[in-house]
């Protein structure tokens, strides 16, 4: 599809237009978190007339004993081992996956890509009651573990796809040079699959540090909340206190996930588009 | 000798290599798929053990939970609203993208962020002071001399105000059709124009059918996470005002985790299981009316 000059105005038009009502309520987030609340509310305009810039400084502390640096560790000792995890299992898992003929190897690839489409809400219940023996509730467990297993097709698949496209040429080489099918994958595969790994790690902390349902569920006590409860817990804690530091605290919470959006923008549109799978 | 026991070790290798998963796969999801289903048929709140009931779960949420009912309906409208509506917009503008204009990549970048920030509590507060009675979108529509509208308190326009949001965040999808897009062999199109098909027709003929496979993909994975949708509805309107945007996720959460009732609340998500599993299954048996593929339907 060329388009002609004169429909290429067009969509120029259509796509600033359109861009500008993506990204607005981001600009309003932020420019915002500034104001009083009176700018908040009852005006229209973007920028107001007075600004408050303590409202990231207040929102911070939090409305009990537990301010936003608790949830952001909480945060960050949850995510970081998860995104590990992740990379490492999916790894180790595509690659038997692509590289090797096993016994009912084509059961196993369509359970799996079954699982992709299993909603999380069926096996909720069961897991929890599980979680709750095992003595894990209000720890990062529930979390934590299933990624260590590979629970997630989606990133399997992900790298499965990426190993794929790699020469077989490569393992068979290898081979003769005395490596083992271990050494393969440490020593010639995985330099050569650092996009598909980091569009694996990139996701699954884009898609942890957002979760909300698994958090609300699995997290209790305060003192282990994360950022998306903390920032709930604000919102219900100060109806009448500043509108501001609730949104400055949104900035903050989404800060980080704009951040590596824009620095690895590269590799979540590559990594959505080798599986053909939504992000 | 030698060789045979090491072309043996080979072919199981590769089951060591998946061993985690299907540890995971058998902890993680068969054994509580399978439980759920067992659970659905006991009285269990988690403090006695689970006692059977029959199908006492299923037979009271039929007929006797009026919650059900308006969850289910709740729910329906919100994914036959929010599905196509975010596909038709997602396809719209990977078209548009498609053609080679400068400055794609900076476009391409502004529509795909809020799929990134997607469910996130800080993107639910975003939208609850956007379309707050006197936030900035009434105030917009005021300078246009739009009358204001209620759009979290009226129960006939809540469950579209989260429905925006679901739209809002069309960037995933519309990265799936731009990337299918480009997959399209430029052939195709030169042999169109050597035939002296138009720009239309070629678009018609060649562009929509070689994308109808990632639409189908598109609409069965959207669809499985909007009946599923949980944190706007809780966050935003906590299924109010009226039950209005009372979806079947806060249903289950409210019984599963605030009556601690599990049994029913697995026959609850079962019931949603198979109604998932009966609209992918009719979208996959209308699919080879409508998706076309390269190899005449084989795969």
């Amino acid at each position: 599809m060329r388009s002609e000059p004169r429909n290429k105005w067009l969509s120029y038009l259509l796509l600033i237009l359109f861009g500008l009502v993506m990204i607005y309520p981001l600009i309003w987030l932020f420019v915002s978190s500034f104001k009083t609340n009176q700018d908040i509310f009852g005006s229209s305009r973007l920028f107001a007339d007075t600004y408050v810039w303590d409202s990231y400084k207040l929102g911070w502390q939090g409305t009990g004993l537990y301010g936003f640096d608790t949830f952001f560790k909480n945060t960050l000792i949850l995510v970081i081992p998860v995104v590990i995890f992740t990379i490492v299992s999916s790894v180790i898992v595509a690659y038997g996956f692509a590289r090797f003929n096993f016994p009912l190897k084509t059961l196993l690839f369509s359970l799996m890509m079954a699982t992709l489409m299993l909603p999380d809400a069926t096996i909720l219940i069961p897991r929890y009651i599980l979680f709750n023996e095992l003595g894990w509730l209000d720890t990062y467990l529930p979390f934590i573990v299933p990624a260590a297993f590979a629970t997630s097709a989606f990133f399997i698949y992900l790298m499965i796809q990426f190993y794929r496209g790699l020469p077989r040429d490569l393992d068979e080489s290898a081979t003769i040079d005395g490596c083992n099918s271990f050494t393969i994958l440490t020593r010639v595969l995985l330099p050569l699959c650092k996009p598909a790994i980091f569009s694996v790690g990139l996701f699954q902390f884009m898609w942890t540090w957002n979760d909300f349902f698994n958090s609300i569920i699995y997290i209790s006590s305060v003192s282990k909340f994360t950022v998306s409860l903390g920032l709930r817990l604000s919102l219900d804690a100060s109806s009448a206190v500043s509108w501001n530091q609730v949104l400055a605290m949104s900035v903050v919470a989404v800060l980080p996930c704009i951040l590596l959006f824009f620095l690895a923008q590269k590799y979540f549109v590559e990594g959505i588009s080798t599986t053909g799978l939504k992000g | 000798m030698f060789k045979r026991t090491k072309r043996k070790n080979y072919r199981y290798i590769g089951l060591l290599y998946i061993l985690p998963w299907l540890i995971g796969l058998m902890i993680f999801q068969l054994y509580p798929f399978f439980m759920s289903f067992y659970y659905s048929f006991t009285n269990f709140n988690m403090v006695a053990p689970p006692s059977f009931i029959g199908l006492d779960n299923y037979k009271e949420i039929f007929t006797n939970d009026p919650g059900f009912t308006q969850a289910l309906k709740v729910t329906s409208l919100y994914v036959i609203l929010a599905v196509p509506v975010k596909l038709a917009f997602a396809l719209f503008i990977a078209l548009i993208l498609s053609a080679k204009l400068k400055g794609i990549n900076l476009f391409r970048t502004v529509y795909y962020l809020p799929s990134i920030l997607g469910g996130s509590v800080a993107i639910a507060v975003l939208w609850r002071f956007l379309f707050m009675r006197d936030g900035v979108v009434n105030n917009m529509l005021g300078n246009l001399g739009i009358p204001s509208i209620d759009w979290l308190g009226n129960p006939d326009v809540a469950l579209y105000t989260l429905g925006l949001l679901s739209v809002w965040q069309f960037g995933s999808s519309m990265v799936l059709f731009l990337a299918g897009i480009q997959q399209i062999p430029g052939d195709l199109y030169e042999a169109g124009s050597i035939d002296g098909a138009s720009k239309t027709r070629m678009f018609f003929k060649i562009t929509v059918p070689m994308l109808t496979p990632i639409v189908l993909f598109n609409l069965i994975m959207q669809m499985v996470n909007a009946f599923q949708e949980f944190t706007g509805a809780f966050v935003i309107t906590n299924g109010g005002p009226m039950k209005s945007t009372y979806l079947y996720a806060l249903k289950l959460y409210e019984e599963a985790f605030t009556f601690f009732k599990m049994g029913y609340a697995s026959a609850l998500s079962w019931i949603l299981f198979v109604i998932i599993m009966v609209v992918t299954g009719i979208i996959f048996k209308t699919s080879n009316r409508w998706v076309y593929y390269e190899d005449g339907g084989k795969s």
